[in-house]
């Protein structure tokens, strides 16, 4: 290569040293040790010994609240990421067309999802309260029910997919982004073919944008399944320990990672436990990206 | 531009269309800032207010007060100066490490770059639960559990997403430059900081951004890390508040409220300042699917 020098190496080795270092001691020292240590049983006090595969083996048979934080934790993916994906994509649609004050709804769709998550944990739970709550007051004007929302094992989890809504403001500047690099030319020779509003929605929008739809869907879902400051912040009495409540409801993969690891000082168990989540995300990672080859379109020449 | 036909479509038919985009983007934008709405309402209420029945949206007298009294509450001016340190500290180290890494993998060709540079790319999916526990032992081993180098010194050893972002920028700066500079004699390291870094400062201002926002909000590392309360961030600092208010009887969510309002000022006020920038850098993240 023209530009290609005998001290490069050194030069590129030098460049990149300090995220080369922090990769090897915070990263792959780390990965390398938790892996070892879900195999062992380890706990603050007493040093680690060697049990096999017992740690997984105990999760998969043995113990249920493992197997309720993987359900809720399932639940709240499933339902928040195809419902934010979705509003997104309207609110996308809506500012996309050059109208004068967009710039303005942009920002306020966007703000929620910049500002502090203790702070908006805190804020709405005042917002669920049952009785004195935004919420309540507003279903309560249009004449529906009033639940009891955080503190109903039912609610509980639907109120913190309601939340999620309010900062899906990242998937929309992404959607509004691959809105803009649609061609024009595209809606116009559909238009010219009689293509209705719909079926140019379906046969052009939709297909043009659907890796930032893929990619939208993937951030989101990996995400959820570490969804953790919400449910910490806001369940639970104020005891530590009470975390993921009520009965468990509100009890994510993450937060009882946390507990165990934490809380309960079982460091074998709980590094088991990350690598399961980690596995989790890797798998669905996969998956979609399989599924996405047959349906994602991709310009040439674009990864 | 409207992506309607040049058939079809009569004036009317266009009008009527935007009137319904203004009618439902009011609608959401209503539903949107309602909570923010009801957060500055409640947090210039007294205590009574909060829970009168019908709630009056603008009390009579606006409490302002409350702003003073909640940081009365916890050594909020304390915990501020705190989360500044850990975040200028951290906003240092990343600025520096990502550029440095960025300029090695956009503008040096040395042997083993692309793998490495895959590998960096890779471990942008690793979800932070994997290193969370080893990682809490190490710097327990090392003696800095309730101090700030755990939240602080990783920043100064480069963050895969930001290294994406920043090489992706500095491969849209002519390598002419570069080749120029080389042959009146100047180093990597000149061309490093006085000509590619110069030339990206929109792209160093939005990594500057999210680190700022990231770290600023920041719950689970200071949670993790710091354990004396005069240590404490804004963000973990309000969660204690939260904590001993909830459940003493009638609790005050007006200061908690005017609380988490002061909090979020700052936040607001960069995104607002460099909205464009911010925009983008996500933009960006999104698109390269």
């Amino acid at each position: 290569m023209r530009w290609h020098k005998r001290g490069d190496t050194f030069a590129g080795y030098a460049f990149i040293a300090p995220w080369l270092a922090g990769f090897v001691v915070f990263t792959l020292g780390p990965m390398v040790v938790s892996f070892g240590a879900s195999f062992s049983s380890w706990t603050m006090l007493s040093p680690p010994t060697w049990v096999g595969a017992e740690n997984y083996q105990r999760m998969v048979s043995d113990d249920p609240l493992f197997t309720a934080s993987l359900l809720n934790t399932a639940y709240y993916a499933a339902v928040s990421v195809p419902l934010g994906t979705v509003l997104a994509l309207l609110l996308a649609l809506l500012l996309h067309r050059r109208l004068p004050g967009m710039g303005m709804f942009r920002t306020v769709f966007f703000l929620p999802s910049i500002t502090n998550l203790v702070a908006v944990s805190i804020l709405w739970i005042w917002i669920f309260n049952p009785e004195y709550g935004l919420l309540n007051g507003a279903l309560r004007l249009v004449g529906l029910g009033a639940p009891l929302w955080l503190q109903s094992e039912t609610w509980a989890k639907p109120a913190l997919i309601l939340m999620s809504l309010w900062s899906v403001g990242g998937s929309m500047v992404i959607f509004l982004a691959a809105l803009q690099g649609v061609p024009p030319e595209l809606y116009e020779a559909a238009a010219l073919d009689g293509a209705g509003p719909m079926h140019r929605f379906f046969a052009i929008t939709i297909p043009m944008i659907s890796p930032a739809i893929f990619f939208s869907v993937v951030v989101g879902l990996i995400g959820g399944f570490q969804v953790f400051t919400q449910a910490f912040v806001m369940t639970g009495t104020a005891q530590p320990g009470t975390e993921g409540g009520p009965n468990n409801a509100t009890l994510f993969v993450v937060l009882y990672l946390y507990k165990k690891a934490f809380q309960e000082f079982k460091i074998g168990y709980a590094s088991a436990l990350a690598w399961v989540v980690f596995f989790l995300i890797l798998v669905f990672t996969q998956l979609q990206r399989r599924f996405a080859r047959k349906w994602v379109y991709y310009e040439s020449g674009e990864q | 531009m409207t992506h309607d036909g040049p058939r079809g479509h009569t004036f009317v038919h266009t009008a009527l269309w935007t009137a319904v985009i203004y009618v439902l983007l009011s609608v959401l934008s209503v539903a949107f800032l309602a909570p923010f709405a009801w957060m500055l309402s409640v947090s210039v209420h007294d205590l009574p207010g909060v829970f009168a029945q019908p709630f009056r949206w603008v009390p009579d007298p606006v409490r302002w007060n409350n702003f003073a009294e909640v940081t009365t509450l916890f050594p909020f001016w304390r915990y501020a100066l705190n989360t500044a340190v850990i975040t200028g500290l951290t906003l240092a180290g990343t600025l520096l490490s990502c550029s440095l890494a960025a300029f090695g993998f956009a503008r040096i060709r040395f042997r083993g770059r692309d793998t490495l540079f895959a590998v960096c790319l890779a471990t942008m999916m690793l979800p932070g639960q994997v290193t969370m526990i080893p990682l809490y032992m190490l710097f327990s081993a090392l003696g800095w559990v309730d101090t700030y180098l755990p939240l602080i010194v990783p920043a100064f050893f480069g963050s895969p997403f930001y290294i994406f972002l920043l090489r992706q920028f500095f491969l849209t700066i002519p390598k002419e430059y570069d080749e120029a500079a080389m042959l009146d004699g100047a180093g990597r390291l000149r061309i490093y900081w006085s000509i590619v870094l110069p030339l990206a400062r929109p792209a160093l201002a939005t990594v500057a951004l999210f680190t700022f926002i990231g770290t600023w909000n920041d719950f689970f590392g200071p949670l993790i890390y710091l354990n004396s309360p005069e240590l404490a961030t804004l963000t973990l600092g309000l969660n204690m508040l939260k904590a001993q208010i909830v459940g003493t009887g009638a609790t005050q969510w007006h200061l908690l409220m005017a609380g988490s309002v002061l909090i979020m000022i700052p936040n607001v006020v960069a995104f607002l300042l460099a909205q464009k920038q911010f925009l983008k850098g996500i933009a960006i993240g999104g698109l390269r699917g």
